[in-house]
Parts: C-alpha cells; sequence; structure tokens
C-alpha cells in the first residue's frame, strides 16, 4: 500500500542511490589538454588489441617486451574479443587503455567523440606511411593515427583449375572483358569463375576501377550516384546474373576464402589475410595472385588498415605514442609482416617486404594505386544496408541502388552525425 | 518484474485495525521493515532501476559513448532519437521498421508453436502409463540446459547449403534452400505459385508508400527462409523448459477432480478442454509471458547466426539496439529502441493479461458471495 511515507522513502533511497553513483564514476575531463600526465619513472601501460591469431598475439607481444627493456615501462598486453564493443564500454566507462588497434570503420566515430590524442605532429617520419591511409585517418585535417598494417585486393587464381580450363598464365585477365571471359570458362559443375563477397569492400574496386568511388578525395562529399559507379555494378550485375561470378554464402561458403580454398571458386578477390588463411586451413591448395583486372579507367585496387590509437584520456600519452612508433617502426614492421602475412605500412618496408616475398608482388603492387576505406562518421550504417543491397544486385537496378546509397550517405553527413 | 505480472487476482485484505494504541506499534514495524529490505532495495536500485533511469535519460541524448552524459558534453535533444525511429523518413526508420516485422513474425510463430509443444509434451509425459517417463522427460529438457549459442552453431551446420537437413530433404526429393542465404519472405515464396513475382532485399520505399519507411509488400512479406531457421531453434530450444512448467502444474490438478470428471462421463477431449486447460490458465499465461517478453527480446541467436543477414531479414529491434551503439555510436537511438520495445511487451502483456483474464460462472460465484 503505497502511502505518502513510503514515497517519501522510496524518493529519498533514489536521491542516495544517485549522489552515490555519480559521486564514484570518474569525472571525464574533457578539458584540451586532457588529462594530468604521468611522466615520472616507469609507467605501466595497457594495450588492447584485436588479433587475427596466437601469430599475430606473439608478434605483439614479442614487440612490446623489446620496447618494455628499451623504454624501462612495462606494458600490458590484452587480447579482444569484439574490440568496438570493448573500445565502446571503455570509453564511455572513461577507462581506455592508452594504445589499441583502431578499426577504420570506428575511426571516425572515435575521433569525432574526441577520444584518440592525434599523435601525427609527433611523429618526424609520419611521410614515409602510405599516403592514401594516412589520408583514410586524418580527421579534421589532422593525421590523427598510425596504420599499424596494409593490405590490398588482389586477384587469387587456383592454378590447377586454371590449366584444367586450358588457360595459361598468360591468360590473367587484365581488363574487365578479359576477366569476363576467364570466368565464363573456368565455371564448369561445382566450380564458379569468380567468387566474392557482397561487400562494398570487394565490389568497390569495380567503381575505382571504373572511376568512381563513394566518396570524392577528401571524404566530404558522398558521390555514390556516378555514372561511373552505376557502370562497374552494371558490369558485376551481368557477371552475377551470367553465373560466372557468385557471391560466397550462393555457394556455401562462410567467406571468398574458404569457396577458394575448397576449390568451389576458381578465382576470388581477397587481401593479404587470404595467404595466412590458406597456409592454415588448405595447405595443399595451389594458388597465384594476380593484380586486380584493369577498369575503363586503369588498375585501381582497396587497401585496408587499422591504426594504432592512442587514447585522449590516457595519462601516459608520451610513452604510448613512443610505444606505437616502435611497433611501427620499420623494423618490426618486417618482423610482424612475416609473423601475420600483412604488409607493413611504410612504404620503404614494402620494397624489403616484396623482395622477401614474390609470391605476394601483385599485393605489393596494388598498393601503389589503392584506395583506402570509407572513415567518413556515421556511415557504418549507411554501407552496411549498401552492402545488403548489394547482396540482391543480380536483381536489381545498380542506379537505384547507388541513389539509395547517396540518400542515405547524404542524410548521415549532413546531420553531422 | 514479471512477478507482479503474474500475481493471482489479490484476495481481500483483512480489514485494518482502528484502535489508534496499535498504530505506533505498526509504524515501528514499518521502519524495521524498510531496514530489513534495504540491503534488497539497495541492490535493486542500483543495478535495476538507476541503469533504467539512466538509459531512460541517453535516450533523449546525442551521445557517442565517449564523455559523461550527465553534462552539456552530450547534447539534449529531446524525443528526436524516437521521431527518427518513428516518424522522419529515413535509414533509421526503414532499419527499425524491418526489425520490427522481423521480430513480429519470429513473435507471432515462435509462441504459439512452443506453447503447444510444450503443452503436448508436457501431457505426454505426464500420462502415468507410459514407459521411460524419466528419459523422455530429460530428453526432451535437454535442449534447454545447452548453451544457445551452442545449439546456434550446431544449426549452422545442419542448414547449410548442403548441410545435413538439406540432404535428407533430398532423399524425399525435396530440392532445400540454401537457408542462411534466403532472404525471401516464406509468404511469398508460397505466393509465389500464384504468380507473383519474386522477393527482393528490403529497401526503402518510395515516398508516401508503405508504413514506417517499408513498402506493404516487404510488410506482407512474412518471415524469411533464414528467420525461418531461427523460430525452429527457438521453438526447440525452449519448449522443454516450458514443458517443465506445464508438467509441474498438471501433477499440481488434484486427482480426484479428473476422477470426477471421469465419472460424469467425459472424453479424453472434453477432458483437456473443459478440465486440464482451465486448471492451467494462470500458467498458460506465464508460458505466454514469458514466451512473449523472450522472444521479443531475441538477441544470441542473430548475433550467432545472421547479424542481420541476409537481407536484414533476421536483423531484431535487440540486435540493432546493439549495433546502434556499438558500431554506430548512437547510444541515444539504441536506447531509444530499448524503450520502444519495452513498451511493445508491456502493451502486449497487458492485453495478454485481458485476454486470459478469469471470466464466466466462476466470477460471477466470487462476485456474488462479496
Amino acid at each position: 500500500m503505497p502511502t505518502r511515507t513510503n514515497a517519501a522513502t522510496a524518493a529519498l533511497c533514489a536521491a542516495v542511490l544517485v549522489a552515490a553513483v555519480t559521486g564514484c564514476s570518474s569525472g571525464f575531463d574533457k578539458a584540451k589538454d586532457g588529462p594530468a600526465q604521468d611522466d615520472k619513472g616507469a609507467q605501466n601501460l595497457k594495450v588492447l588489441i584485436a588479433t587475427s591469431g596466437n601469430a599475430e598475439t606473439a608478434a605483439v607481444e614479442k614487440a612490446a617486451k623489446a620496447w618494455e627493456k628499451k623504454s624501462g615501462n612495462t606494458v600490458e598486453v590484452q587480447i579482444a574479443k569484439d574490440i568496438n564493443q570493448q573500445l565502446g564500454q571503455a570509453f564511455a566507462g572513461n577507462r581506455p587503455p592508452d594504445a589499441f588497434y583502431v578499426n577504420s570503420d570506428q575511426f571516425a566515430n572515435y575521433a569525432k567523440g574526441g577520444s584518440l590524442y592525434a599523435y601525427g605532429d609527433q611523429v618526424p617520419d609520419a611521410e614515409a606511411f602510405s599516403a592514401e591511409l594516412r589520408q583514410s585517418f586524418t580527421y579534421d585535417g589532422k593525421l590523427v593515427c598510425l596504420p599499424k598494417d596494409s593490405s590490398t585486393l588482389g586477384l587469387a587464381v587456383n592454378t590447377d583449375l586454371w590449366k584444367k580450363a586450358g588457360l595459361t598464365e598468360a591468360d590473367y585477365p587484365e581488363n574487365w572483358e578479359e576477366l569476363e571471359k576467364a570466368a565464363d570458362k573456368l565455371t564448369k559443375g561445382d566450380v564458379t569463375g569468380l567468387v566474392t563477397s557482397n561487400e562494398y569492400q570487394r565490389l568497390g574496386a569495380f567503381m575505382k576501377q571504373a572511376g568512381g568511388w563513394v566518396t570524392d578525395k577528401k571524404q566530404t562529399k558522398i558521390t555514390a550516384d556516378s555514372p561511373q559507379n552505376a557502370k562497374a555494378l552494371a558490369f558485376v550485375k551481368k557477371m552475377l546474373r551470367s553465373g560466372s561470378m557468385k557471391y560466397a554464402n550462393q555457394v556455401d561458403a562462410g567467406w571468398a576464402g574458404e569457396a577458394f580454398g575448397k576449390g568451389k571458386a576458381a578465382m576470388t578477390i581477397e587481401g593479404n589475410w587470404l595467404a595466412g588463411a590458406m597456409k592454415q586451413d588448405f595447405p595443399d591448395v595451389k594458388y597465384d595472385i594476380a593484380e586486380l583486372p584493369a577498369g575503363p579507367k586503369g588498375r585501381a585496387t582497396l587497401a585496408f588498415s587499422n591504426c594504432w590509437g592512442v587514447a585522449a584520456n590516457s595519462t601516459h600519452r608520451k610513452a604510448a605514442v613512443d610505444l606505437v612508433r616502435f611497433l611501427t617502426s620499420q623494423k618490426e614492421q618486417l618482423t610482424a609482416a612475416d609473423a601475420t602475412g600483412l604488409m607493413p605500412s611504410r612504404t620503404s618496408a614494402l620494397k624489403t617486404y616484396a623482395q622477401k616475398h614474390p609470391e605476394s608482388a601483385a599485393w605489393v603492387a596494388g598498393s601503389a594505386y589503392a584506395q583506402g576505406p570509407v572513415t567518413v562518421a556515421g556511415s557504418n550504417k549507411v554501407l552496411a544496408q549498401f552492402n545488403t543491397d548489394l547482396a540482391s544486385l543480380a536483381t536489381r537496378d545498380p542506379k537505384a541502388l547507388l541513389a539509395s546509397l547517396q540518400r542515405n550517405g547524404e542524410n548521415k553527413v549532413g546531420k553531422g552525425n | 518484474m514479471t512477478a507482479d505480472v503474474i500475481e493471482r487476482p489479490p484476495k481481500r485484505r483483512a480489514p485494518r485495525s482502528p484502535e489508534p494504541g496499535t498504530r505506533n506499534l505498526r509504524r515501528g514495524e514499518g521502519l524495521w521493515g524498510w531496514l530489513f529490505v534495504s540491503p534488497m532495495v539497495t541492490v535493486l536500485g542500483l543495478f535495476l532501476l538507476l541503469p533504467i533511469l539512466m538509459a531512460a535519460w541517453v535516450s533523449l541524448l546525442d551521445w557517442d559513448g565517449q564523455s559523461n552524459p550527465f553534462t552539456a558534453d552530450a547534447r539534449f535533444v529531446g524525443l528526436d532519437n524516437y521521431r527518427n525511429l518513428l516518424t522522419e523518413d529515413g535509414l533509421d526508420r526503414t532499419l527499425f521498421a524491418t526489425s520490427l516485422r522481423n521480430n513480429l513474425y519470429y513473435v507471432l510463430l515462435t509462441v504459439p508453436l512452443q506453447t503447444a509443444l510444450a503443452l503436448t509434451l508436457a501431457i505426454v509425459v505426464n500420462q502415468r502409463l507410459l514407459r521411460g517417463r524419466g528419459l523422455l522427460r530429460t530428453t526432451f529438457f535437454f535442449p534447454s540446459v545447452t548453451s544457445s549459442i551452442a545449439v546456434s552453431t550446431v544449426f549452422l551446420f545442419l542448414f547449410q547449403g548442403s548441410g545435413a537437413i538439406n540432404r535428407m530433404l533430398s532423399w524425399i526429393g525435396v530440392q532445400g534452400p540454401n537457408w542462411f542465404a534466403d532472404s525471401r519472405g516464406v509468404l511469398r515464396v508460397l505466393l509465389s505459385g500464384l504468380g507473383l513475382v519474386d522477393s527482393v532485399a528490403p529497401g526503402a520505399a518510395a515516398p508516401g508508400e508503405g508504413f514506417m519507411g517499408l513498402a506493404w509488400s516487404e510488410w506482407l512479406a512474412g518471415p524469411s527462409v533464414a528467420m525461418s531457421t531461427l523460430i525452429v531453434l527457438a521453438v526447440w530450444t525452449t519448449s522443454g523448459t516450458f514443458m517443465l512448467i506445464f508438467l509441474a502444474a498438471l501433477q499440481d490438478i488434484p486427482r480426484e477432480l479428473e476422477e470426477a470428471a471421469a465419472l460424469d462421463g467425459v472424453n479424453r477431449r472434453q477432458m483437456l478442454f473443459h478440465v486440464i486447460l482451465p486448471a492451467l490458465r494462470p500458467v498458460l499465461f506465464l508460458v505466454l509471458t514469458l514466451g512473449l517478453i523472450s522472444t521479443w527480446q531475441v538477441f544470441d541467436q542473430v548475433y550467432v547466426m545472421g547479424q542481420g543477414e541476409p537481407g536484414n531479414t533476421t536483423l531484431t529491434p535487440a540486435f540493432l539496439s546493439y549495433t546502434s551503439g556499438f558500431e554506430d555510436a548512437d547510444y541515444g537511438q539504441g536506447a531509444a529502441i530499448a524503450f520502444i520495445l519495452l513498451a511493445i511487451v508491456l502493451v502486449l502483456t497487458a492485453f495478454q493479461r485481458w485476454a486470459l483474464r478469469e471470466r464466466g460462472p466462476r466470477t460471477e460465484v466470487r462476485r456474488a458471495g462479496r
């Protein structure tokens, strides 16, 4: 029976609770210079990474140990299960790790929220990193974080299936027509000529080859509904309809690499991570990596990377930047590349990498003309919807898809959301 | 929360004692009462009430999760988040409408199916003459104690294009679909024989057409083939739990009641509909309510099996709320989705309570007795 006394008691309880919680929660320090820095003595840094496997974890831990020795600080490397969620929670709780991987799709959200410490100006040799990736990790005209590594898309070719179809190395497609012809020839029985996924992160390469892209160079405008993009998607649609190209889920594979390894696909479009996956899951499959065929506007591919973020709220920013600079040094990048198969993000290290790994030559070549990922705040949802739409590209009008991408994109970007 | 929803109609309270002498005594009791429950009140308040209030506040903000939501850093936008989801034309509303559509079909199919299956199983294993009852009960209950993540993963393999289910279908000459890649609505698949066009993935409707940014044809397409497998999974895993609840209630029905009915010469059908089911009414309400709440909040199966794929047809409001927060850094919208979901569950539960209220002679008798 709720009486006035009870209501008053309840209100009192609630007030006490609110006071207790707000009292306990740490203050967010959004001051311009961030929290007071701890520069004295040995510092303990927390590093959060989303690892691709044991090899990468071991490589990062080893490099961190080397830095510990050199700097006298200590580093605690934590492995994230779901880094977007964990970082989101850490920022909301105001207890972020000092340094961490930032997914390119989350970069703009974090940078806009002021969670990333823009340390680009403290890296004297920033110019040595791939210009395209630097552009992707620039926010508000400032280079915010350094690309951890790089990978580009190449055309993987199953050499056995290739020979069986009566093709030779000279037939590696140089342009769209040849790609279509080769895919037609290779499609037989259970084998599909080209298998990829219904993502702009793959099909976007065709858009770029046709001279289009989702945004303009500075990522300030959405340029989805261009005739170039429509041309690219029309080409993809044609191949999808002919059956010589399929999406991975249509051939019952979790991703295109699986279809490729299982011999369901004679060609696929994937990045450097394919090498590691093939070595682990399908070591007996022989394959070559060729450059992606050129479109009407020449060669193009897509580049991917994560960056090493430093938390704006860290009390060890100087040490964290130093750690990141160490981890992205030429030597460490090359060691990491050997362990993970991902390419260095330093242009100079890339040359050494190419000499050491001639089988990855096509991927290395791609970084000269690659397009970096879209890093516009709030664009995730829009691009996810575009990917969903691309799944039904075979039955839909490419122009309508692009128009809806344009509308949704302008909505989000316009809102500054 | 469910506890007071399923509370039986309150008995009449004993009349308060009017003597002034006892009042002070009562007052002291009240104070002690508060003292004794204060640990629980504190825990509930801290971990339930307060977070709900904070989430309600967040749903009114444009908050990116990277500042203190209780300072001016997070912009107060009033009902904008709700407006974006419900009235304003755009991607947010289309996605939300799609998720509502998906979940509505999920609830409409899952809740009746799991309740009916659970009741049937309970009646079967309640038969005293059945041999191996213990074994059967364990078997039926087993899916419920298995982790939903593990079950989802097994289902992923079973329903692959070349998985066990399709192989079994091929024995009887049916070519099964590629379950998790098939975004066609099952209603549309069934109707396509009548000359309807093949389905396309849900996209934005032309302005002024459809409802909440989703074309009518999309609303009416039914659950997708992929969603249907989620429904099968939910029915299979939850019916065991509900069977147990029904079983407990069945064993609570006085034996004399059934014997008396048997003496009156009812057949089995009449026994079920006029004796057993009425006796199960409160439990039926419990099972339906629990089912309704859990199906509207379906998340883990979606997270493991589809993440909204294919064609957004396994997108649910709970999952959309999660992605709004953690993928799109739009926690305000995520919280708003959660509150709309809460409103839906409350309204539907109230409706259910009204629909399952006690009617007929028994109520009359009680009224007359007052």
